[in-house]
């Protein structure tokens, strides 16, 4: 019986074969902290007596969700990750002069390589998987470990096998593919386990929609989601300037999973997550007849704030205007991705039609800040969870979408097809 | 180890990190201060009528969503003694281990009602409910974080760890 990938880069790791199930200690190649999360970890890693990290270029710092501050509480907070990673000299610190969001900036960085373990003190730590690595996320308590040892404990998953076969739509991206799974196993029919994602689809599929697709597979419970390296991904990274060798592994033919699920792509429609849960699919269409006022649009975080979310939102808006009683937020996830979209015109046609464009920042999607919902208000969002109150008030209420049906929906004032716009 | 004893509080499936302690309050990581919002939109008068040592009973997949630690620290420092569900999610399962949180998963929650007391024999691995004798075996915890316990915790192994390195 041979291995899957996943199973692949752990026995990597452990230096000997590893199989599903197992526990294997194995150290960790690039560790996430945030200014949420990281604060508890560092309150760990001193409790612990730990004077140096295991592995210092092996820790990023990424401050995204409540700063540039939003008040003096989450000004505090930061506080003590800048004084750490002061401390501790951290390469990888990034304030607000380099920010982005995490899952976005690491990669575009080249922090994160092809055969890497990931953890991160932040759910969507999965999203790297696009890259053909393991990443998962964990609590602080786990990354302060991790911060002292250099590893961490993992019981090495089981997989469930995702075929995705056929030619997508217009306007269907990698959002879709996973809300679509997500609607066909719910929100926790992973839970524990792998999700590999391979197909006729993803062989043509774009970085960008590899990383939304993985991005979400803790929203079906998973512990990891991955895409195996292929010409797509090697191109990203080619002119990156990478921390680590980039090793490829591949799923074995004869590999073992537990599930295997197929999905033909080619009729699928834009899938939207009705309130209160990402695996309340319906397609694009039954949205349109179900008439969806919408008061605000997010485009951003890091499921949906890339280069070509940019870039779609604005080809859409370009000449147009935001509804009347609609609201439109764009959040580049990151600095560059922000200059890039400046440079190549998006951010003035977003501007144009009456888009509030901010800083790159996790704030809106958690109802942290930058984007709060008020009381019984709707909002179309391209984030990655519409659970209640996620976004602001407990009454409010969230459609989860890709780029484009979001950016549509802005200028109808209510879910809208791009087509129609 | 101890037995636990309290009154029950019944959730659903599906109780997300965001339900436990909204984002809005992750400005702090004051265990007390996040205590005082702990479960505030899934039911708003939770954290100013709980009694200390009360157990939450929920279904499947608690606390789904965020890697926030900042859930089972609320919930243990707002007196919760337990969290008795179908199915937690794996980070919250990671998380409360690390917290020193007692979490147990049975198949039968439905049968246990809200106000019923329970106590929880965690050496015989048994929830008993106390209103009307029904017993419940709760899963036992894996073998290796047995170990972690036995250990005091992830972050004691880690210093036995460095310690033996030294």
């Amino acid at each position: 019986m041979g291995l899957t990938i996943t199973e692949k880069i752990f026995s990597e790791h452990a230096g000997r074969e590893v199989r599903a199930g197992e526990i294997v200690e194995v150290p960790i190649d690039m560790v996430i902290g945030n200014d949420i999360t990281t604060p508890i970890s560092i309150k760990a890693f001193k409790d612990s007596g730990a004077k140096k990290l295991a592995n210092p270029d092996g820790f990023s710092i990424v401050l995204d969700h409540f700063i540039p501050a939003k008040d003096i509480a989450s000004a505090n907070q930061a506080k003590i990750s800048r004084e750490f990673a002061w401390e501790h000299d951290l390469k990888n610190f990034f304030d607000e002069k380099d920010m982005g969001i995490e899952h976005a900036l690491l990669p575009e960085k080249g922090l994160v390589v092809p055969g890497d373990i990931i953890i991160g003190a932040d759910s969507h730590t999965c999203t790297h998987g696009a890259l053909g690595a393991f990443a998962t996320g964990m609590g602080s308590t786990d990354l302060a470990y991790a911060m002292i040892t250099g590893g961490n404990w993992f019981k090495v998953p089981e997989t469930i096998k995702v075929i995705f076969n056929g030619e997508l739509q217009p306007y269907v991206t990698g959002k879709d593919l996973i809300l679509e799974v997500i609607r066909q196993i719910g929100v926790d029919g992973a839970l524990y386990q792998a999700l590999e994602f391979v197909g006729t689809t993803i062989d043509t599929l774009d970085m960008d929609s590899r990383f939304s697709l993985c991005n979400m597979a803790i929203e079906a419970g998973a512990k990891s989601g991955i895409v195996a390296v292929d010409d797509i991904t090697r191109e990203f990274l080619k002119e990156k300037n990478l921390a680590r060798p980039s090793k490829e592994f591949y799923s074995d033919a004869d590999a073992n999973y537990i599930q295997t699920i197929e999905i033909d792509v080619s009729k699928l429609e834009p899938v939207i997550a009705y309130p209160h849960l990402p695996s309340n699919g319906h397609s694009l269409s039954q949205a349109i007849s179900d008439d969806i006022k919408v008061d605000q649009v997010f485009i951003g975080s890091c499921t949906n704030g890339r280069l070509s979310d940019i870039e779609t939102a604005a080809k859409i808006v370009k000449g147009k205007k935001v509804a009347r009683h609609t609201r439109m937020i764009v959040t580049p996830a990151t600095q560059k991705i922000m200059e890039d979209a400046s440079r190549l015109g998006y951010i003035k046609d977003l501007v144009d039609a009456g888009a509030v464009v901010s800083n790159p920042t996790c704030g809106a999607c958690l109802g942290g800040y930058m984007g709060i919902l008020a009381d019984d208000e709707v909002a179309i969002s391209t984030t990655n969870r519409n659970f209640v109150g996620r976004m602001g008030a407990r009454s409010s209420k969230i459609y989860l979408s890709n780029s484009a049906v979001a950016a549509a929906s802005a200028i109808a004032g209510k879910i809208a097809s791009p087509d129609s716009i | 180890m101890a037995k636990l004893e309290g009154k029950v509080w019944r959730f659903g499936e599906n109780i997300d990190t965001d339900l436990i302690i909204a984002a809005r309050y992750l400005n702090t990581s004051d265990p007390y201060k996040l205590a005082e919002h702990v479960m505030e939109d899934a039911r708003p008068e939770f954290a100013s009528s709980l009694s200390k040592g009360d157990i939450i009973v929920a279904g499947a997949n608690f606390g789904s969503g965020s890697s926030r630690e900042h859930a089972p620290i609320a919930l243990k420092y707002a007196g919760v003694s337990a969290v008795v569900a179908s199915s937690f999610a794996r980070i919250f399962y990671r998380n409360s281990f690390n917290m020193g949180l007692p979490i147990f998963e049975i198949d039968s929650v439905d049968e246990i009602d809200e106000g019923s007391k329970l106590s929880i024999d965690m050496d015989s691995g048994v929830i008993k409910n106390l209103d009307n004798g029904k017993e419940y075996k709760f899963k036992p915890i894996p073998e290796f974080m047995q170990k972690l316990v036995n250990a005091g915790g992830l972050i004691n192994y880690a210093k036995e760890k460095l310690e033996k390195e030294a």
